[in-house]
Formats: structure tokens, sequence, C-alpha cells
């Protein structure tokens, strides 16, 4: 484990994800990756990692209008697997 | 005040005079006069008249036309119907209120009229005028209607009605006052959570996949409604008839003729005309033969309009056919038949119960 | 662990919402992967930017997009497969200061309707015509289109289109270009966060050219459909930009009277626009 800044953060509507992981190659720093649980559709669901720019790439390239993006005003140091 | 004008610019003029401000269509014998008429004068009107490119892109540009509330129509002749059919049932379950100009060429495109080649349940309403005179006072009818009803509405016409001059006169028909267009696209509800989408399958806005049967039924019922509520008819001598004529359009202007001329001869004929091909005047016939031994369908086809009269009469009256194919040399049905003449001999081998030699 | 999905500092700005304004809801059944409701956002938020949501009238053709028209909350009209750019010229000329677009994959667009697109240019109707443009018709499950590219495999193509059996692909954006009547053409893709950007824009120079009476204006929107392509959705981006989108060049092929053909448009993946 290990502490890296987040500038933003999202919200992922999870239960509503079809699996289809066009957002996880679209982040650019990187910080989603699907999940080892499933929703109730049966499908993985991405998570997020520290790191999160708050850039939105997600949110545009999601079919399923999973996300919101937010910004901080200053970075947040947060911990979590890389 | 009457003037002499062409079929064509007469109903051209009844329309725009009923307040229709879009015509598209595609040039075809016999009703590119009708075109060339809206062409001349819906822009003096602050009208639009687009020469499209077929008769599939002329439906279509009616149909936005007519989907933001205008008053609009379209037109063309057997040919050029038939390949707007997928329009032009698709158009009627969207509840749009077209009026459609068919122009045909003789009276072989009844069928076509009356029974539609597109696909699924639907139903127009047609007017078959039997002169210039009538037409001009059923073309403001059928943008009335097509309105109350939401419906496409037909004026089945012909080379002869499009091409004849009468003096007639377009006269302000007044009706009762319609309800607002409120369906119709202008793109006010946009964003306010009520927005509009004329669809032909029951879509709705905020509501995942569609529901057509609940939707085509409320269809039916109101195509029920318009077959109760709308036939049409015109009826001279059949009281006492021993022989009933029936025929359509402007073919019945010549059997109309010959029946007034045989009755004032003492021959105890009379005739019968569906105004309304569809809704077909069924109840009406059936009252107009009721003392006659026979009745004969005049019409210039392979035998359609009889399919109707025999399912009128169900068997209760001998119905026989006594036109035939009639057209000249170029097909666009001014054939023999129109003539009072042949008419005559026709209608007089029948009160004989001879067979007319074709 | 992973970062919080739900909870969100108070200091926190939203910067992205989860759907357009001018969007009812975000429940549909378009399939995992679909690059469709890409482009429906980059719309109905070009549309809301423009500040035209009560002018909009939109013209739906028929394909998996339509099942998207509950999700619009703008005036829109149904139209038939292949028919929609004469429905919107019937609808624009009736309602000359609406925002008027045609929506329609290039099943609708390019084979059955490929004469009504070219005569709307030609005429230079000021209505916006919109193509989805995924290579193949998704509705009926997967089959070969007018724009489907050499050795795509689709349900009639199995082996791949062939030239000498399946002729070749249109490119519609050149043909439309080339047309006087024509002020905007450009082609976009959503197979990246850039291309939607980059979509949004070209999007939103053809409705602008459509309010300023300019004429005809068209955008081209490649989307993924990885159902049609008989591939993991995951791999459904490197397709279409590759595959794709080395026919179907991304680029501005009409703006202020220059036609730039596709041929000379820049490779893919350099940046078009």
């Amino acid at each position: 484990m290990s502490a890296r800044a987040s500038r933003g953060t999202v919200t992922i509507a999870v239960e509503r994800c079809k699996g289809c992981e066009l957002c996880i190659p679209a982040c650019p720093p990187r910080v989603l990756a699907m999940s080892q649980q499933r929703n109730a559709l049966g499908v993985p669901y991405p998570e997020l990692l520290p790191g999160c720019t708050g850039c939105g790439a997600c949110l545009l390239v999601c079919p399923d209008f999973c996300f919101e993006v937010y910004r901080f005003d200053a970075p947040v140091a947060q911990e979590g697997v890389l | 005040m009457r003037r002499l004008m062409e079929g064509s610019e007469a109903m051209a003029e009844a329309a725009i005079a009923a307040g229709c401000r879009f015509f598209a269509g595609y040039p075809m014998t016999p009703f590119t006069e009708l075109l060339e008429s809206f062409a001349k004068k819906l822009p003096g009107v602050g009208g639009v008249c687009i020469n499209a490119e077929s008769e599939l892109e002329s439906i279509g540009m009616a149909w936005g036309a007519l989907a933001t509330g205008a008053r609009a129509a379209t037109g063309s002749t057997g040919q050029g119907i038939a390949l707007m059919q997928e329009s032009l049932s698709e158009i009627t379950r969207a509840e749009l209120p077209l009026v459609l100009f068919h122009m045909a060429r003789g009276q072989s495109d009844y069928f076509q009229a009356t029974r539609g080649g597109g696909h699924g349940d639907y139903r127009h309403l047609v007017f078959a005028p039997i002169d210039v005179d009538e037409a001009t006072r059923l073309v403001p009818l059928a943008f009335d209607l097509a309105d109350r009803w939401r419906n496409p509405v037909q004026i089945h016409g012909d080379y002869l009605l499009a091409h004849t001059s009468e003096a007639v006169e377009i006269q302000a028909t007044r009706f009762d006052p319609l309800p607002p267009k409120d369906w119709a696209v202008d793109g006010s509800l946009g964003g306010t959570g009520r927005a509009r989408n004329i669809n032909p399958i029951g879509m709705e806005k905020g509501r995942k996949g569609i529901e057509p049967e609940p939707f085509w039924k409320r269809l039916q019922a109101k195509h029920d409604a318009m077959e109760r509520q709308e036939p049409r008819f015109e009826a001279e001598h059949t009281q006492d008839a021993e022989l009933v004529v029936v025929a359509f359009g402007t073919l019945a202007r010549f059997a109309r003729y010959v029946v007034r001329a045989l009755r004032r001869e003492g021959q105890r004929v009379g005739y019968f005309r569906p105004v309304t091909l569809w809704p077909f005047p069924s109840e009406a016939l059936r009252q107009a033969v009721r003392s006659a031994h026979r009745v004969a369908v005049l019409e210039m086809n392979a035998g359609q309009m009889i399919d109707d009269v025999r399912l009128a009469l169900l068997g209760s009256k001998p119905v026989v056919a006594i036109g035939g194919i009639s057209s000249d040399s170029a097909g666009f049905g001014i054939g023999p038949l129109l003539d009072s003449e042949n008419v005559r001999e026709r209608v007089e081998c029948a009160l004989a119960g001879r067979e007319v030699s074709a | 662990m992973s970062t919080q999905h739900e909870t969100v500092p108070a200091t926190a700005r939203k910067v992205g919402l989860e759907k357009p304004a001018l969007q009812y809801g975000v429940d549909h059944d378009l399939c995992p992967g679909c690059g469709e409701p890409l482009a429906l956002r980059c719309l109905l938020e070009t549309i809301e930017e423009l500040g035209c949501a009560q002018r909009a009238i939109g013209v739906i053709g028929i394909g998996c997009y339509t099942a998207l028209t509950p999700l619009m909350d703008v005036d829109l009209v149904q139209a038939l497969h292949g028919r929609a750019p004469s429905v919107a010229t019937g609808v624009k000329r009736m309602r000359p200061d609406s925002l008027t677009f045609a929506l329609q994959g290039d099943g609708d667009m390019v084979s059955e309707g490929l004469q009504e697109v070219i005569h709307t240019a030609a005429r230079g109707e000021p209505v916006t015509c919109v193509l989805l443009n995924n290579g193949v018709f998704g509705e009926t499950g997967g089959h070969m289109t007018a724009t489907t590219v050499l050795g795509q495999r689709t349900k009639n193509s199995l082996e791949g289109r062939d030239a000498a059996y399946h002729g070749h692909p249109i490119l519609i954006a050149d043909l439309l270009a080339q047309l006087d009547g024509t002020a905007y053409a450009a082609r976009a893709s959503v197979h990246d966060a850039a291309g939607v950007v980059r979509a949004k824009r070209m999007l939103r120079r053809a409705l602008e050219v459509q309010l300023a009476g300019r004429g005809f204006s068209f955008v081209e929107i490649l989307t993924m459909c990885p159902t049609g392509w008989f591939l993991p959705t995951a791999q459904g981006p490197d397709y279409l930009a590759k595959v794709l989108g080395s026919v179907h060049v991304v680029g501005e092929l009409k703006r202020d009277g220059r036609f730039v053909p596709t041929s000379q448009l820049a490779a893919p993946g350099a940046r078009a626009s």
C-alpha cells in the first residue's frame, strides 16, 4: 500500500454497469480497475484507485451514464493498491 | 364568381383556400398539373411547394410538414402511390392528417385506394368526385375531416377530372371549430420533461420499449367510428327501379346521364354512386336496390368496386359487371367506356338480362 | 482497497453530470459497449449549450438508436427506415426557425436512404443530418450495410466483405461534401474520450451552420458495435479506430466552401481537427 494524491473523484452507479470495460483504458492516469465482485446484473464493475484527476474521460466513454465526476480544491492523499 | 378552370387548378385552389400550405410531388401523368398548380400558387400565400426527387420523398416531406401542424398534401397516380405505401400506412398510424390527391389512370386503382397497398391495419377516407364542381367542395371537406379524425383522406380522381375544365366557384367553406393541434411539434416542449414524439407505434417519452397493441387497437376503434359516420353517396330514381346501375368517379357522370335519359323513356332504371369509396355506403346501397331485380356495376377495370357491391348485398340481389378494362393508346384511362352511347348499350343489356359483349 | 464510490467530500466540485440535462433518464437496453449513447450525450449537450432546447426538432430513423428516443427531452418525429431526411425537410420548411436534425444509422441513411440524404444535401436544406456509423445493421443482428468495410465479417459477409462479391463501401461523407448545397461535413469517432470531445465540437459546428442559415450540414459519428462485430466489448474501441477508422477517416471534409476528400484526411490516430 502506498499513498497517492487524488485531485478528484467519481461516483459510479455500479448496479447499472454492464461490464463493458470501456472506462478502463480511457482513464488517463489508469485509476480504474474492474472489481472481483459482480453486481446484480452478474458482471464486474469498475472501482476507483487513488490518483483520480477528475478529468471526466470515464464519464465521456461510458455508454450507460454511470459516472459523475468531481474535482477537489486541493489534492488529497489517498491510500490504495496501485 | 364562377371561372372556367381545369380540374387540377381548381382542386389546388380549393386546397389553398382550405389552408393547405405545403405540397410536395413528383411529376407523373395525370397528376402533374396538380403539382404545377401548387407550385404556381403556394409561394404567393406564404406556402411551400417542393418538386421532390421521388414519390417516396414527396410523402416524407408532407409527413414532416404535417408533424409541425401544417395542412399539407401530396399526390400522384397509381404507380407513384404504389411507391408511397409504407409511408401511407405508417403516416396513418402516426395519426397525421394527410390529404392525398390520387389522380388515377382510369379506374383500376380502386383496390389500391380502398384496401391500401401498405402493411398493417389502416384505413383512409376516400372521396371520388364525379366532376370538378364536386371536387372543389370535397377538397375542403377532406382537409377538415383529415384534421377532425387525424387520419389521411384521399381525393380519388382521374385523368378526366384533372384535365376537364368547368365553370366553378371556389367557395370558402365554413366548418365547425377544430381542436388545437397541441400534438404538433414545434420544439417548444424541449427540456420541459413533456417533449413530444410523433410516432406510429406508441412510443412514449420516459418509458422504455414499445406497446403497439393497445395503440393500434385504439386506431382500429377510430376507423370503425369513421366507417359508421362518414359514408356518402348519391342516388337517383332507385325507389321503383328494376335495375340499379352503380358507378363511381367521372364514369358515373355518364351512368347518371344514361339513367336519366332511360327514365325519360319510361324505363325503370336507377343510379347509385358512392361518393366515399371508403367507407363504402353499403347500407345506402342496400336501401337503393330494395326493389331491383338486378344490380349492374359499371367500372373501367377488371372488377374492383364490384367486390364491395357484392359484400354490401351478400347475395341478396344478382350483381352483374357491365364495365371492363378500357383505356386509350397511352394507357391513361381515357377509354371507349367514357361514352354515353357505349354506356347506354351496356345498361340496356343489363335491363334485358343480356350479357354485355366486351 | 479502492477509494469511495458513493461518498464525495463536501469540498468537491461536480464537473461532470451523470447525464445531459435534455435526457430523461439513464436506463436503456442497448448493448454493453455500444457507442451510440456516447453520441447521444454529445448531441443533447450541444443542443443545450446552444440554448436551442426549445427550438430543436429531431427526426429519428430506425435502428438500435430508436430505442434511445424515450430518453430524449426534445420534440421528435419518428420516420421510417431511410426516410428521415425528407421528413426533416418538411419540418424545417414549415418551421424555418427550428433547429432540425435527423439521426440515422448507416443501414438507414446509406443503404436504404442514400437517395434521400443526397437530395436533401443537394438542395441545401438547412437541416443537420447526423449519421451513427458502426458499419452494420445492428438492430437486425449484425448485417452488412453500404458502409461495411472490406474484410469486415458480418452475418451476410461471413468470410469478410469481399470487393468482387459484395462490392465496396460507400464513403457517404465524401459524396455529401462535394455537393454545393453542403456547407459542413465532418466525421468523428467515439472510440476514446478525445474522440468524443471532437465529435461534440463537430456537432456544434454543424448546428451553428444551420442556425446561420448557411445550408446543409452533416456529421458522421463512428460508433462501436461489439455485438455486431462479434467482439468482446473491451476490443470495440480499438476495432473502431483501426478497422472502420482507417476507411471512414476522422476529419472535416467540407468547411467554409473547401472540400477535403477522405484520401487527404490525416492518417488514423493523428489529430484532424
